[in-house]
C-alpha cells in the first residue's frame, strides 16, 4: 500500500512540474524541451524503482533500474563490442547499401511512367512482407557474421525507401511542372530543382521508418546465428540464463543507438525541408 | 439502354484496372524470371554433389575443385545438372514453382484442422495481429490527439514515443512472455502486445503530422469564422489527417503482422507463421520456411489491400479521391 501511495505521489509531483514547465514562457527553448521529457522519464524510473523494490518483484520478471544501471556500468566493454558488431557493421552497412539501391532504382524507374506504376504496388507489397523472416535464409547463404545481417537490413530498408521516393517524385502539381517548362527546364533541372525537393518529406519519412527497421533487422537476424558477439546474440543468451538485467542493458544501448540514428535523420529533415507545413 | 450503360461502366472499370495491373505484373514477371535464373547458380554445387553420388560424370571430378568454381560456371560446364537444380528437395534457393507447390499442398490440400495446414497457422498469427493492430491504432490515435492538443503531453511524451519505438521489440518479447506468463496470461495476448507496440508508433507519428498538416492560412480562416477548438478538430484537423492516417495504417498493419510473427520466434510457439519458419530452419526443411514466408507475405498483402480499398472509398467520398 505504502509503495502505491509513494509512487502516486512521485507521479503527481513529476506531472505537476511538467505542466508548469511546458506552459512557461521559455518552454520552447532547447533546454526546456530537453528537460521536460527527462523529468517525465525520471518520474517513470523512480516509480519503477519504488514499486519493484518495495513490492519485492523478482528480478527474473522485472529488475529494478538501479540493478540495470549497475550491470550497464560494469559491462561497458562488452556492450561496446556488441554495439560495433551489430549496429556499425550490421545495421549501418545494410542501411547505406539499401538506401543507395533504393534511390538508384527510384530514379531509374521514374523515367518511365509504366515502371513507376508497376513499382509502387510491388514495392508496397514487398515492404509489407515480413522480411525478418528471410534472416534464416541469409544466414545460411552468407554465413553467421555481419554480412548476412547487413543483407537482411539492406533488403528491409530498401522497399520503404523505394516506395516513398517513387511516391514523392510523383508529388508535384501540374502547375509546378508547367512553370518549370515555361522556364525551359529539361528533365534533369526539373528533377533536381523541383521534384527531388518536393519528394524530400516523403523520402525522409521512408528514411526515418528505415532507421528502426535497420536496428530490428540487425538484432533479429542474430537470433538465427551469429558469432559469440552482438546485441541479438547477447539478448538471446541472457534471456536463456534469466539474466534480465543484461537484456535491459542491451536494450538501453539499442535505444540510445536507435534514437540517435532517428534524431540524426529528423535533424537532417528539419534542415532540408524547412518549407513544409509540418515543420513550421 | 440501362444494361448497355452498366456494361460500359464495367468495361471502363476493367480497363482502368488492367492499366494498373499490367505494369505491376510486368515488374513481378521480371522479378520471378530473375529468381528462376538465380536458382541454377545457387543450387549448382548442391546438385552437382548429389548427381555425382548417383553416378553422373562431372567435369571437375573432385568436389574440392568444384568448390572453387562459381555456381554459374559450374552449371555451364555441366549443363546436365541444370534441370536437376529445379527439383531439389532441400534447395538453397527453391524455384518459384516449388514454393507454389508447397503453398498449394499446405494451404489447399491439407485439412484446416491439420497441424501442417498453413491456414491453421495463419489464423493463429492473424488473430494476434488483428487484436494488436486494433489496440495499437486506437492508442496511437488517442495519443496523437493528446499530443496535438496538450502542450505538456507533446513536450513530455512525444520524445519518448519516438525513443521507445527504437527498442527492438523482439528483445522485449521474451520478457513480455515471462512477465505475463508469471501472472498467468499466455497465448494470444502477449503476441498482441508486441503487435500493438509495433503498429502504435507509425500511427502516432503519422497522425501528429496529419493533425498538424493544416497550414496557417487554413487555421486563420477557421479563426475568422469564429470556430472553437472542437470544431477546428472535427472540421479541419481530423479530415486533413485522414490521408496521413491511412498511410500509417498501411504501415501499421504490416508492422503488426511482423510483430506477431516475431513474437512467436523466441517463445517456442508451436503454431503460427513464426513457428513454421523456425521449424523449417531448425529441422533443415527450407521448403517449410519458404512457404511460411510467402504465406505471411500474402497475408500481409491482403491486409494492406483491404486497407487500400477502404482508403480509396473514404478519400473519394471526402473529395480527395483523385490520388
Amino acid at each position: 500500500m505504502m509503495a502505491y501511495i509513494l509512487a502516486l505521489g512521485v507521479w503527481i509531483a513529476g506531472w505537476w512540474l511538467n505542466v508548469h514547465l511546458s506552459h512557461s514562457d521559455r518552454s520552447d527553448t532547447r533546454f526546456y524541451s530537453l528537460l521536460i521529457p527527462v523529468i517525465f522519464g525520471v518520474t517513470i524510473i523512480v516509480m519503477w524503482e519504488i514499486l519493484v523494490t518495495m513490492l519485492e518483484v523478482s528480478a527474473v520478471i522485472l529488475p529494478p533500474p538501479s540493478m540495470i544501471a549497475a550491470r550497464f556500468a560494469s559491462s561497458l566493454n562488452l556492450l561496446w563490442a556488441d554495439f560495433q558488431q551489430t549496429i556499425i557493421k550490421g545495421a549501418m552497412t545494410g542501411y547505406v547499401f539499401g538506401m543507395i539501391a533504393a534511390f538508384a532504382v527510384a530514379i531509374l524507374a521514374d523515367r518511365s511512367p509504366f515502371l513507376t506504376k508497376g513499382i509502387l504496388p510491388v514495392g508496397a507489397f514487398m515492404a509489407a512482407l515480413p522480411i525478418v523472416g528471410t534472416a534464416p535464409i541469409f544466414v545460411k547463404w552468407l554465413g553467421s557474421d555481419w554480412q548476412s545481417k547487413a543483407a537482411v537490413v539492406g533488403v528491409m530498408v530498401f522497399f520503404p525507401i523505394l516506395v516513398n521516393t517513387v511516391a514523392g517524385l510523383k508529388d508535384t502539381s501540374a502547375m509546378q511542372r508547367d512553370l518549370m517548362r515555361t522556364y525551359g527546364a529539361g528533365y534533369w533541372p526539373t528533377l533536381l530543382k523541383l521534384r527531388i525537393p518536393a519528394a524530400l518529406p516523403f523520402i525522409f519519412n521512408g528514411l526515418k521508418i528505415a532507421t528502426t527497421l535497420a536496428l530490428i533487422g540487425a538484432i533479429v537476424a542474430e537470433f538465427f546465428g551469429s558469432p559469440t558477439l552482438g546485441m541479438g546474440f547477447r539478448i538471446s543468451t541472457s534471456v536463456g540464463q534469466l539474466a534480465l538485467d543484461m537484456v535491459w542493458a542491451e536494450i538501453i544501448v539499442a535505444a540510445i543507438a536507435g534514437s540517435t540514428f532517428y534524431g540524426l535523420m529528423a535533424w537532417l529533415e528539419k534542415r532540408v525541408t524547412f518549407w513544409h507545413p509540418s515543420q513550421r | 439502354m440501362r444494361t448497355a450503360f452498366v456494361t460500359g461502366c464495367a468495361r471502363g472499370i476493367l480497363m482502368t484496372r488492367l492499366n494498373a495491373i499490367i505494369p505491376a505484373l510486368t515488374v513481378v514477371a521480371v522479378i520471378v524470371a530473375f529468381w528462376t535464373l538465380c536458382v541454377i547458380p545457387m543450387n549448382a554445387h548442391l546438385t552437382a554433389d548429389q548427381a555425382q553420388r548417383e553416378g553422373m560424370v562431372l567435369t571437375p571430378e573432385a568436389p574440392r575443385d568444384r568448390q572453387e568454381l562459381s555456381g554459374l560456371s559450374l552449371a555451364l560446364k555441366n549443363p546436365a545438372i541444370i534441370p536437376l537444380t529445379y527439383v531439389q528437395t532441400r534447395p538453397r534457393l527453391p524455384s518459384p514453382h516449388q514454393v507454389v507447390q508447397e503453398l498449394y499442398d499446405t494451404v489447399i490440400d491439407k485439412k484446416i484442422t491439420s497441424k501442417r495446414s498453413l491456414v491453421y497457422h495463419g489464423w493463429v498469427t492473424l488473430s494476434a495481429t488483428l487484436l494488436g493492430f486494433v489496440m495499437g491504432t486506437t492508442l496511437g490515435i488517442m495519443l496523437a490527439v493528446g499530443i496535438v492538443y496538450s502542450r505538456t503531453m507533446d513536450k513530455s511524451v512525444m520524445p519518448w514515443a519516438i525513443t521507445s519505438q527504437t527498442i527492438p521489440i523482439l528483445a522485449l518479447a521474451p520478457m513480455i512472455i515471462v512477465m505475463l506468463g508469471a501472472i498467468g496470461i499466455q497465448g494470444l495476448f502477449p503476441k498482441s502486445i508486441i503487435s500493438a507496440y509495433l503498429s502504435f508508433f507509425p500511427v502516432v507519428v503519422g497522425m501528429v503530422k496529419g493533425l498538424r498538416s493544416p497550414d496557417a492560412m487554413q487555421l486563420d480562416l477557421l479563426r475568422t469564422y469564429g470556430t472553437n477548438s472542437s470544431q477546428g478538430f472535427w472540421k479541419l484537423r481530423l479530415p486533413s489527417s485522414i490521408p496521413y492516417l491511412f498511410a500509417s495504417l498501411k504501415i501499421g498493419i504490416s508492422a503488426s503482422l511482423v510483430g506477431a510473427i516475431v513474437g512467436e520466434l523466441p517463445t517456442g510457439a508451436r503454431a503460427g507463421f513464426g513457428a513454421r519458419m523456425l521449424v523449417g530452419d531448425q529441422y533443415g526443411q527450407p521448403m517449410v520456411t519458404w512457404a511460411a514466408l510467402f504465406a505471411a507475405a500474402i497475408t500481409a498483402a491482403m491486409l494492406v489491400a483491404i486497407l487500400s480499398l477502404i482508403e480509396r472509398q473514404t478519400l473519394r467520398r471526402m473529395g480527395m479521391g483523385a490520388a
